[in-house]
This record gives structure tokens, C-alpha cells and sequence, in this order.
């Protein structure tokens, strides 16, 4: 067994014990610190006050160990760190990096959104599980960014890890000076004495380093926040609008050459035989490589690599899942005729009580598509190993590495890098370890691997298909029932597999965004029925929700209409949550909803929380001679604090974009075992001439601090499908809708 | 084929294969990696740079056309320390997220406000829609076009 299977078995193994409430690990080994990988290569007169801050060589080092995907989480990191360090973000001596892959990076709240408890159940037992979770997580060492987690899992831990250093700090220059701590203030990276004079925290470090680090310094008070709570400058912002950025795929080396790779189009299937005699006469291409499923072709360009790829005669192997669409359809279909394999929401016998409007839904793959296509720079020696990649599990990935090269985990240097997007395609390791296998084989030369698109899109592990059935029932005019069954593949069982473990229990990303739905509905039943694998598949910008959310948030919708209730004024007559239900009056107003419209114009509301944040939306659409027009989507979520207002207005409004996009226009359809969209002219998303004001608020109402990245979308789907019944009396349930109707 | 033509107003001289696209040109033989490569096939307007005054698709431009050419990328536009303006409105506005698309973004709008220099939200959809951004940064890159015509005019 692998170092990382035996690490992610024990990884995995824990989390199963976290849902069922025992503890297998003692106190100690919940409680520890796991080491600070600063400390390894201080010099004297350096200081790392914990796995954060490093004060050497005249400068201040701020880790950022987050991977930063486009959500702006690297500056966010920094600037809790220095909210309570007292250090502005655009000093000259502060260096903020990634930090090299660690346990002591475990995000502790990472494993949340899988454990089985509404995020509105904020009671005991529902506690004390996330508590000994994220306790789990951090024993496990797992080093992970997903799940819009990341705000959660940094917003304390990071304002402490300042608050420390600079306590620190201030007992050192009280000591020099013969002064008490109290008597001294921190400003701008510097201890100022009460005569005015300043101390720079870089002077410090020595007489710092000799002292035990100050603990349990309590955090300041939001009011007296000077940075987070008000507007920033991103500070990749610049590099970003000038090309100066330098992204994964943009890193060079002295001598490098390029590589790409020619895989089976069928995701998972081998080369069982191949010619290269004309890739090897393209000039230009040095080299073709075998590489797990399929080759590597190297060459002095990524050009002329990838016309030596395409220059490669192969002969594949057939899809291990099955070759036609339509059979996956079948097989999801066949899913929901067996019983569930978890019934998750369970309430005043929906089973026999919704017994009207029978509905059938439908949510296709989709692809991550992430504008840098994946690869890596990777230099292999006898001695170590350096790679240059984004990846949103670092360590994992560091790990995979070693085993490929055989070189110990500690040789092994990642650097992780700012992604051009990911939407989840980056918790994937494909790219990581052909690039290993490639630099393994070239060892000596450093080698750039790039993903020509075709190649990323035929290897995307899409989203998960997904397919419901629903019935509900009226009351006087009120929803009284909804029984809501899915069928899905496993997402989670798919992602675990390429790790090499089995999932045994019920995969709660069939129904997430669904079962946990915040309304007093008083029969409702959601049950998850698990399909058998397909395609390979992985987590998808929101996971469960983009397909749940859909489901749940559209049959609401027809039921409420079949009772001639009003769409918004029926979800807040049923919502039992009052974060959630500040997002529905949120929204409500701010479109004033209900206002007359002009002809041809229609509304429709939906409302998902999906990890932990509840966002309303309500998307407006014009009918128009030449199709369908969005013309506004207004939006409230409630994260509980916003740390910055900028970003989290730009986040809002991409995931809105994101989810409306691969509603309309978005579809992975399998054919002979091969993905039959190749590039973004088959898989587009939304263009900036369909997209429409979207307009936002952020509430604060909520009992925790929540992340952005993922719950703006799963709302947009249903909310777009709401608003064309009300403005067609057409009602889709299948994406794309572009199937059905033409969007201009 | 060697071929000579001048990048950000200076002179480059390279021998590569005819059909060798610029925007291969100018990230692998150039060290140019503001241009990037998303798609290969003129769907996602990332690697747009200028030809001669024009928004073009890199990936699109052969090495066989480019014979004296002028071509302007998203480095020589403008430095960190000498924004141009539709740069200068980016930074503002704040609208990058991954950024990776962004330079063709900015490149876009730079050739859209040469040749109207106010232009209408209809006139922005028509320049614009053929960049992709997946972040989906739409909004801010509306705002940020009529930000930079402000800026240009004053």
C-alpha cells in the first residue's frame, strides 16, 4: 500500500468515525500543533512565530498556504494575518507566499459540508461533530482548498496567528527597553515606544526568537478593524491587468523543453497500440514518451508538441462505462426505481402525502473548463524534485510526485501557483503525476507540460449527471407536501477512487443543497438513490447543489405554482431559517417584486443554501421576437461578516454568471465513450453580451462566517427556469435549456 | 521560415515553422507570456493581441503572415508603472479574478475604444462577446470599458 493510500485510508477512515460520533484518536493527538515547516531553515537571529509568519533576513514573510483559484484567497489570507500583526499589506519588506505543502496547513473545516447535519442545526450534537471534525482534519494534516472553505477555516486562525507574532513582538521590545508590554503600541510592521520611537518588527526578530510565543491573545473587535470590512486592492490585481502575472503554465527554466500528452479520448481507457514514426518527423518533436494512458510527445515548443501529438496513429482501448448517453440516462432512470440509499429528509409521510404533479428533472455532465489549461513545470534530478502547478490539495499532489519519481517526500519541492481558474478541475492529479512520469523519464531536464483544450476538455472529470423525480401536493393554496427523490453517480466515490479508496457510506452530494432545504414544508421527503459509476466525475463549482439545488428550488416553484401562490411570498411563508429568510426579503426588495412588469417580462426566485451560505436570487427575462433575454438578476446572500466588499461583489456576481451560463448553453454528452464537446465552441458558458445587471447584497445575519466561491451558483439554474414559466408558461426541467428554448 | 517583425515597437527576427502560430511565437520563442492560450481555435479571445491596429486571435496568426507587421501585446500597452488607461480602469474597478483572460480581455477593449471612443452597451457586446471570461467577470468588464472611454476622453 501507498504512503498516500495508507494516509488518506487513516484520513478517511477518521472522517467516518467523526459521523458516527466515536473518537479514535486521543486528546493529545486532537490538541497538538503540528509542526511549523518555517522553523526548518531559519538562520539565527530569524524568527517564525507559528507556521505563518517569518521574520528573516530584514523582511516578513506571510504564508498564504490556501491555493488561490481566482477567489482572491491569497490576498485575503494576508490581510487577516496583517489585520492583527499591524503590518499594511504594501510594506516594502513584506513577502507573502504559499508556503511549501504541510499538515500544519490542515483546513480544519474542509470536512463540514460531509457530515450530516443541516448547516441550519446549530445544536449540540451538530456542534460538538464539526468541532471534533475540524480537530480530525487538523490531526490529519490534510491540506485542502474546496468547499468555500477557506475563509472558514482562516478567519480565526489567521487573526491569531498575527495577534501571536505581535504580542510577541511587543514583549520583545518591552524587554529591551525595560518597558511593560501595555505601554507600547504597533503600527505599519513596527513596535512604537511611548516616545514615539519605532521599533521594525525585522529588528526585533532576534530578541523575538528567544522568547516563548505569546498564546490565547484575544482577537480585536471588528469596530476596530483598520483593513478587513472595507474595500482592498487585490494585491494580484495589477499583475493581472498588465500580463505580468506569471501563471502556472507561463514558468519557464533555463534548458526546459515542452511536452504534451495524447491520451485516450475515452476517460480511463488505455493505448493498446500506437505508430509515431510521423510525430517523430514533425521537426521540432525530440521525443515520444509512454504515460499512463496513453503518451507524451517532446518537443521544442508546445506548438510543435502538440502538432506531434496530433501527428500520433493510436489505437485505444474502449471506455470502461458505457459508450452512449443515453444509457446513462437509462442507468439513472433505473436508479430511481430502486430504493434510496438514504432517505436524508424524512418528514410527515411525504411518501403518501404528495401525490400530485408528477415531475421528471434532468442535470447533464458539465465540464470544468478552466480558461489555463492544466500541465506543470517539473524538473527531476537524481537528488530532488521541483514542480511548478496550482492544486488545490498540495500535499497530496507533492506526495503522488514522490512516489512517481521515488524520490523521499521531502526532496519534493511544489510550488503551488495562482490558477488560471479551476472550478474543482485542479483537486484532480492527472496533470501532476504525467508530468512526473514525463520529468521522471527526462530526468536532468526540466520539461513544461501543457494540456493542449481539446485534451483538458476530453479529461475534464465533469460534473455528475443527475436526474429527479418529484410530486407534490396543495392545501389550501399552501405547499402541504414534496417528496423529492435523485438519482445520481457518486462524485465523491468517483474522486476517492483515483486515490484509491471506496466510499462505503451514502454520498450526501446527491442531495446537498436539497435535503437540507430551510422550509417548513409539512410533509417533505428527499431521498438520495446512488447510480452506479459512469464517467469519471469530480467535484464541480458547488458540487451537489448545482444539480440538487436545481431540482429542489424548480419543484418547489411548480407546486407553488399549482397553488396559485405567490413564488416569493409562499418560499418566506415556509423558511425556517432567518438567514435564509433575510436573503428572500432581501431580494424581494430590491426587485421590488410583485411591481408590474412590462409585457413579455418574467420573474422567477430561487433560494439554496449550499455550505452553510443561503443566497437568494430572483433572474428577470424578456420574451423577445428572437428568444429569451435576461435582463436582471438580483441577488442576497448572507455570509455572516464580509471581509471585503469588493471581491465578494465580483465573486457573487461570477458564480451567478457561472451557473446561469451552463444552464443555458453547457452539456458533456458521451459518444463511443468520448466526450462530444472538444472546446469552447461546444461548451461556451455565458458571453458578456447575454449577461444582464446583476445586482448585489451581502447580509451579515448569519451565527458564522461563511464562504462565497460555491453558493451563488446552484440558485441561478432554477431561478432562470422560474423566470421563463413566468414569462412563457414553459416549463424546462432539463439543462441546457438552450435544448428547449433560444436565448439572444 | 525566418521572418522579421517588430513586437511592442521592437524589432524581433525568428526562424519557425509557416503555420507556426504568433501566439506560440511570442509565449515560447519570445518570453512574451501575457498572451495566453485558452482554446486554439479564436473561441475565447485570451490570447488577443494588436496586428497593424488590429484586434487579432494570436492562435489564429500565422508565422507566414507576419512579415512586417506591427504587433502590440499586452506588455507593451502598458507597464505595472505606465498603465494605459483601459489598464488603469482594470486595476480600478478591480476586475480580475484568475485574470488569466484578462489580457485579452484589456487587449480587446483597448481596440474597441481606438476606434469608438464611447461606445454603447450594444457597441461593448459586439466588441466584447468574444472573449470568454469563466470567472465571469462580465459586469466589472462593462464598467471598467466605459470607465477607460471616460478616462481617454478627459
Amino acid at each position: 500500500m501507498s504512503r498516500l493510500t495508507r494516509l488518506t485510508r487513516r484520513a478517511f477512515i477518521l472522517g467516518s468515525v467523526t459521523v458516527t460520533g466515536g473518537v479514535a484518536f486521543g486528546v493529545y493527538m486532537l490538541n497538538r500543533s503540528p509542526e511549523n515547516p518555517l522553523t526548518e531553515d531559519l538562520g539565527p537571529g530569524d524568527v517564525s512565530f507559528n507556521p505563518w509568519i517569518r521574520i528573516a533576513d530584514g523582511r516578513i514573510t506571510l504564508i498564504a498556504p490556501h491555493t488561490d483559484l481566482g477567489q482572491g484567497i491569497r490576498h485575503m489570507q494576508a490581510a487577516l494575518i496583517a489585520e492583527e500583526l499591524d503590518v499594511d499589506l504594501d510594506q516594502p519588506e513584506l513577502v507573502i507566499e504559499t508556503g511549501p505543502p504541510a499538515a500544519a496547513y490542515a483546513n480544519r473545516a474542509l470536512a463540514e459540508e460531509g457530515l450530516p447535519f443541516m448547516p441550519q442545526d446549530l445544536g449540540p450534537v451538530a456542534e460538538i461533530s464539526r468541532d471534533v471534525a475540524g480537530r480530525l482534519m487538523g490531526a490529519l494534516g490534510l491540506q485542502g482548498t474546496g468547499g468555500s472553505s477557506s475563509v472558514p477555516d482562516s478567519y480565526e486562525k489567521l487573526r491569531q496567528a498575527g495577534a501571536m507574532a505581535r504580542e510577541t513582538l511587543k514583549l520583545a521590545a518591552a524587554r529591551a527597553h525595560g518597558l511593560q508590554p501595555e505601554e507600547l503600541r504597533t503600527q505599519r510592521g513596527a513596535v512604537l515606544l511611548p516616545d514615539g520611537r519605532a521599533l521594525p518588527y525585522v529588528d526585533l526578530a532576534a530578541p523575538a526568537a528567544k522568547l516563548r510565543p505569546r498564546h490565547d491573545v484575544p482577537l480585536r473587535d471588528p469596530a476596530e478593524w483598520r483593513i478587513l470590512g472595507k474595500p482592498m486592492q487585490r494585491m494580484d490585481v495589477l499583475a493581472k491587468s498588465t500580463g505580468t502575472l506569471r501563471y502556472g503554465i507561463d514558468q519557464s527554466l533555463r534548458g526546459m523543453v515542452h511536452a504534451t500528452v495524447r491520451l485516450n479520448p475515452r476517460p480511463g481507457g488505455h493505448l493498446e497500440g500506437h505508430d509515431d514514426s510521423a510525430a517523430l518527423a514533425v521537426p521540432g518533436v525530440s521525443r515520444v514518451l509512454p504515460v499512463t494512458g496513453g503518451l507524451a510527445v517532446i518537443a521544442q515548443d508546445t506548438w510543435t508538441a502538440f502538432q506531434g501529438a496530433e501527428a500520433l496513429e493510436c489505437t485505444w482501448s474502449p471506455a470502461p462505462f458505457p459508450a452512449e448517453q443515453a444509457e446513462h440516462w437509462d442507468i439513472l432512470h433505473d436508479a430511481l426505481e430502486t430504493p434510496p440509499e438514504k432517505i436524508w429528509r424524512d418528514e410527515g409521510d411525504a411518501a403518501s402525502r404528495a401525490t400530485g404533479w408528477p415531475m421528471e428533472y434532468r442535470a447533464p455532465y458539465l465540464a470544468h473548463a478552466p480558461l489555463e489549461p492544466i500541465g506543470a513545470l517539473i524538473h527531476v534530478t537524481e537528488e530532488r524534485c521541483d514542480i511548478w502547478v496550482s492544486h488545490q490539495f498540495p500535499g497530496m499532489a507533492q506526495q503522488m510526485v514522490a512516489e512517481i519519481t521515488g524520490l523521499p517526500l521531502e526532496a519534493v519541492h511544489l510550488h503551488n501557483q495562482y490558477a488560471g481558474g479551476s472550478f474543482g478541475h485542479r483537486l484532480e492529479f492527472e496533470n501532476v503525476t504525467r508530468a512526473a512520469e514525463i520529468g521522471t523519464a527526462l530526468r536532468g531536464t526540466p520539461v513544461k507540460l501543457t494540456y493542449s483544450r481539446e485534451e483538458d476538455m476530453a479529461h475534464d472529470f465533469p460534473r455528475q449527471i443527475a436526474m429527479a423525480r418529484a410530486q407534490g401536493t396543495i392545501l389550501g393554496g399552501h405547499v402541504e407536501a414534496l417528496d423529492l427523490a435523485i438519482a445520481a453517480p457518486s462524485v465523491t466515490a468517483s474522486q476517492m477512487s483515483r486515490i484509491g479508496l471506496s466510499v462505503p457510506g451514502p454520498d450526501s452530494q446527491t442531495v446537498a443543497g436539497a435535503w437540507s432545504m430551510p422550509y417548513a414544508i409539512p410533509a417533505l421527503r428527499v431521498a438520495g438513490h446512488r447510480a452506479p459509476d459512469l464517467a469519471p466525475i469530480s467535484s464541480w463549482r458547488s458540487v451537489g447543489a448545482s444539480h440538487a439545488g436545481f431540482f429542489a428550488e424548480s419543484a418547489l416553484d411548480e407546486v407553488i405554482h399549482e397553488g396559485h401562490a405567490d413564488p416569493l411570498e409562499e418560499r418566506l411563508r415556509l423558511c425556517n431559517y432567518a438567514p435564509a429568510r433575510a436573503c428572500l426579503e432581501a431580494v424581494g426588495e430590491m426587485c421590488s417584486w410583485g411591481s408590474p412588469l412590462p409585457d413579455g417580462r418574467g420573474r422567477g426566485v430561487a433560494m439554496v443554501m449550499s455550505f452553510g451560505t443561503p443566497v437568494a436570487e430572483v433572474v428577470e427575462v424578456e420574451d423577445t421576437p428572437a428568444g429569451l433575454r435576461m435582463t436582471n438578476v438580483w441577488v442576497a446572500a448572507d455570509v455572516g461578516r464580509v471581509l471585503d466588499p469588493v471581491n465578494i461583489e465580483n465573486l457573487i456576481q461570477g458564480g451567478v454568471v457561472f451557473g446561469l451560463g451552463h444552464a443555458i448553453n453547457c452539456q458533456i454528452t458521451y459518444s463511443d465513450g468520448m466526450a462530444e464537446q472538444t472546446n469552447y465552441h461546444a461548451h461556451a458558458g455565458l458571453r458578456l453580451y447575454q449577461c444582464p445587471p446583476i445586482h448585489v447584497r451581502v447580509l451579515e445575519t448569519g451565527p458564522k462566517v461563511r464562504g462565497i466561491g460555491e453558493p451563488p451558483v446552484p440558485p441561478a439554474a432554477p431561478a432562470l427556469a422560474n423566470a421563463i414559466f413566468a414569462a412563457t408558461g414553459k416549463r424546462l426541467r432539463e439543462m441546457p435549456f438552450d435544448k428547449f428554448v433560444t436565448f439572444v | 521560415m525566418k521572418i522579421s517583425f517588430t513586437v511592442n515597437g521592437a524589432a524581433q527576427s525568428v526562424d519557425v515553422a509557416e503555420q507556426m502560430p504568433l501566439l506560440w511565437i511570442l509565449r515560447d520563442r519570445l518570453g512574451l507570456t501575457g498572451t495566453k492560450y485558452g482554446c486554439g481555435i479564436a473561441q475565447c479571445g485570451a490570447c488577443t493581441v494588436h496586428m497593424d491596429g488590429q484586434a487579432v486571435r494570436a492562435c489564429q496568426v500565422q508565422a507566414q503572415e507576419l512579415e512586417g507587421a506591427e504587433v502590440l501585446t499586452i506588455e507593451g500597452l502598458g507597464q505595472p508603472e505606465a498603465l494605459h488607461a483601459v489598464q488603469e480602469a482594470w486595476v480600478e474597478l478591480q476586475v480580475a479574478q484568475c485574470g488569466y483572460c484578462q489580457s485579452g480581455q484589456i487587449m480587446q477593449a483597448a481596440a474597441l475604444l481606438e476606434l469608438t471612443p464611447d461606445p454603447t452597451d450594444d457597441e461593448i457586446d459586439a466588441a466584447m462577446s468574444g472573449n470568454l471570461c469563466r470567472c465571469g467577470t462580465y459586469p466589472r468588464i462593462r464598467a471598467a470599458v466605459h470607465a477607460a472611454a471616460q478616462k481617454l476622453e478627459s
